[in-house]
């Protein structure tokens, strides 16, 4: 292992060493007093946010070009990273509150996010195969982590049962991809499929399987079926977690191994991928509006928000098009990532003991009784849908135009169509919260609020500066692209 | 020596039964079994391709090598799996995912 080796993947060592020293440390903390485990969690996500940090610039390739270290995948730990940070400071009180407070959690969650760093960072399938296993296995733990309750014990088993799965599907398309190609490295592939020394059949057939893969772990139709029962039945705390990152890390793979070794294929992938994305988008919005428990209606809104994304991909193999069109889902996925997380907050915020609280109608009154919240809630819910003045718009601005450019002009016109669709089960719950009488209560707690607080107001800060943003995610996609 | 296209049928078969007994069982020990027959379809085509790229390829390694991770990956996971269905067992007193139905909407 050379220096080089070692400093790309300093984040992930020091993320993956610091949750199995707590795994130790965690024995001496009493029960009771989880909060130090938390506390020293967050302490160890902010060193590496740090170490990820000071990487900014470096572009190196380590393990014989098995992992690189880039701009990409910086940006993309950077965004992990404050997600690992928010998913810890929502389950603080959460954990307290349904008194299933055990450090094993965050840890759990450290070694997930390691995953999905990981899975940014890889050029190889090997390392994407298990970078996407060390992302998903603490996932279906931390799915099933409210033992007791029979909701959790079931989403759990369907999260692994429907994971293991996909993960066929991703395991037997690398085969058929290494068949073709005789390489399992991404520039491999690229020089096997730019010098006509691979199987065009098998390829195509190979990377078809791993979009069906990647397809479920980042929920699009028609591989959605799991994401709402595994979304309300798992904590809420892991739901916001998973929605976020999983979704993150699954992107980021899908980006770099299509965008970086498939442009050959584009031609019939196009389609399918266009396809997929509409037809996400439509299901998503569409079944989201018969939804009446918040945590159902996030899951297919995040159905929906995947749709969304996916559209970034549809121009990647267009050489003018392809540098803005992947940062404007890199954007997107920015403003998802924070305007989930907000969302997930308040939901945990009203969540009571069993199953109690999270029906959209418990939210009457929240206008009244607490404005700073409801304030907050309108704002992710005005981002989810795209109006101003929200990240969520620029966002979606940025999608759209993406899509325009690459001459797919009936999907640009079908997101625009579908999010005013979702207009109505976004609003509706602005609606109850302004407009109907209620008494709802609240769990305050410190961390939580929080958090809140920073989701909202990055949402409205960053669509006044979108520029900011926009040239951040540019720059990421810099080199190898 | 038995043809390439020989082993790749019998992968294939391997997978679509695999693929389709999770679709169409419902006990969670079968739905394990078959997403093990899933990835040792799998194991067998990067074997297979591995020797057939042995002559002409820099990564002969890669594909034998692959299906030694995905063996390790494939029990990690049938740990987590089983832990899950003893715990569902305990409560339900069944392991068939049809009793799994709390989650609905």
């Amino acid at each position: 292992m050379t220096q080089t080796d070692f400093y790309t993947i300093l984040p992930i060592s020091i993320l993956i060493i610091w949750a199995c020293a707590l795994l130790l440390v965690d024995l001496f903390i009493p029960k009771g007093h989880k909060q130090t485990t938390a506390l020293l969690a967050a302490i160890g996500l902010a060193l590496t946010l740090g170490f990820s940090l000071s990487q900014i610039g470096s572009d190196l390739k380590g393990f014989n070009g098995m992992i690189v270290l880039d701009g990409f995948s910086i940006f993309l730990d950077v965004l992990l990273l404050l997600t690992g940070l928010f998913g810890v400071a929502v389950a603080k009180g959460y954990l307290t509150r349904f008194e299933m407070e055990h450090g094993e959690y965050y840890v759990l969650m450290m070694l997930s996010l390691s995953g999905m760093m990981l899975m940014a960072q890889a050029t190889d399938l090997i390392i994407t195969f298990l970078a996407l296993e060390l992302l998903s296995i603490p996932l279906y733990v931390l799915a099933a982590f409210a033992l007791e309750h029979n909701e959790s014990e079931e989403a759990g088993l369907k999260y692994l049962l429907l994971g293991a799965y996909s993960t066929g599907f991703v395991v037997f398309g690398i085969s058929l991809i290494f068949g073709a190609t005789g390489t399992t490295s991404f520039a491999g592939i690229f020089a096997a499929i730019q010098g006509g020394a691979a199987t065009m059949s098998l390829l195509l057939i190979g990377s078809a399987l791993l979009l069906v893969g990647f397809g479920f772990k980042v929920g699009l139709v028609p591989f959605h079926m799991w994401t709402p029962d595994v979304y309300q039945g798992s904590p809420t705390s892991v739901t916001a977690f998973m929605a976020a990152g999983a979704k993150a890390a699954g992107f980021a793979a899908i980006l770099r191994i299509f965008a970086s070794v498939f442009p050959a294929l584009a031609v019939d992938l196009m389609p399918i991928v266009a396809g997929l994305s509409a037809l996400t988008m439509i299901v998503g919005n569409f079944t989201a509006i018969a939804q009446t428990d918040i945590k159902r209606m996030l899951a297919f809104s995040s159905i929906a928000q995947a749709g969304y994304i996916l559209m970034a991909f549809v121009p990647f193999a267009n050489e003018t098009v392809r540098a803005t069109a992947i940062s404007a889902g890199l954007f997107y996925l920015v403003a998802y990532t924070v305007t989930s997380f907000g969302t997930w907050g308040i939901v945990i915020a009203l969540e009571k003991a069993e199953g109690k609280g999270l029906a959209i109608a418990d939210y009457a009154g929240l206008g009244k009784k607490y404005p700073l919240l409801a304030a907050s809630m309108a704002v992710f819910m005005l981002s989810l849908t795209g109006l101003p003045p929200t990240l969520g718009l620029v966002g979606k601005l940025y999608l759209f135009r993406a899509a325009i450019e690459g001459g797919v002009y009936w999907l640009a016109i079908l997101g625009v169509l579908t999010s005013l669709v979702s207009a109505y089960y976004y609003l509706r719950v602005i609606v109850v919260m302004y407009m109907k009488e209620g008494d709802p209560q609240i769990s305050r707690e410190g961390w939580l609020e929080f958090t809140i607080g920073v989701c909202a107001l990055l949402t409205v800060l960053f669509s006044l500066v979108p520029q900011q943003l926009f040239a951040w995610t540019s720059q990421a996609l810099m080199f190898h692209f | 020596m038995v043809p390439l296209n020989y082993y790749l049928a019998l992968s294939a078969i391997l997978f679509s039964m695999g693929a389709l007994g999770i679709l169409i069982r419902r006990n969670s020990l079968i739905i394990f079994m078959s997403v093990e027959l899933m990835l040792n379809a799998a194991n067998l085509s990067f074997v297979i391709f591995a020797r057939q790229w042995a002559a002409n390829s820099a990564s002969v390694f890669n594909g034998q090598i692959f299906v030694f991770f995905v063996m390790t990956v494939a029990a990690a996971e049938v740990a987590v799996g089983l832990a899950l269905i003893v715990v569902i067992f305990r409560s339900h007193q069944s392991i068939d995912i049809d009793q799994l139905n709390n989650l609905k909407g």
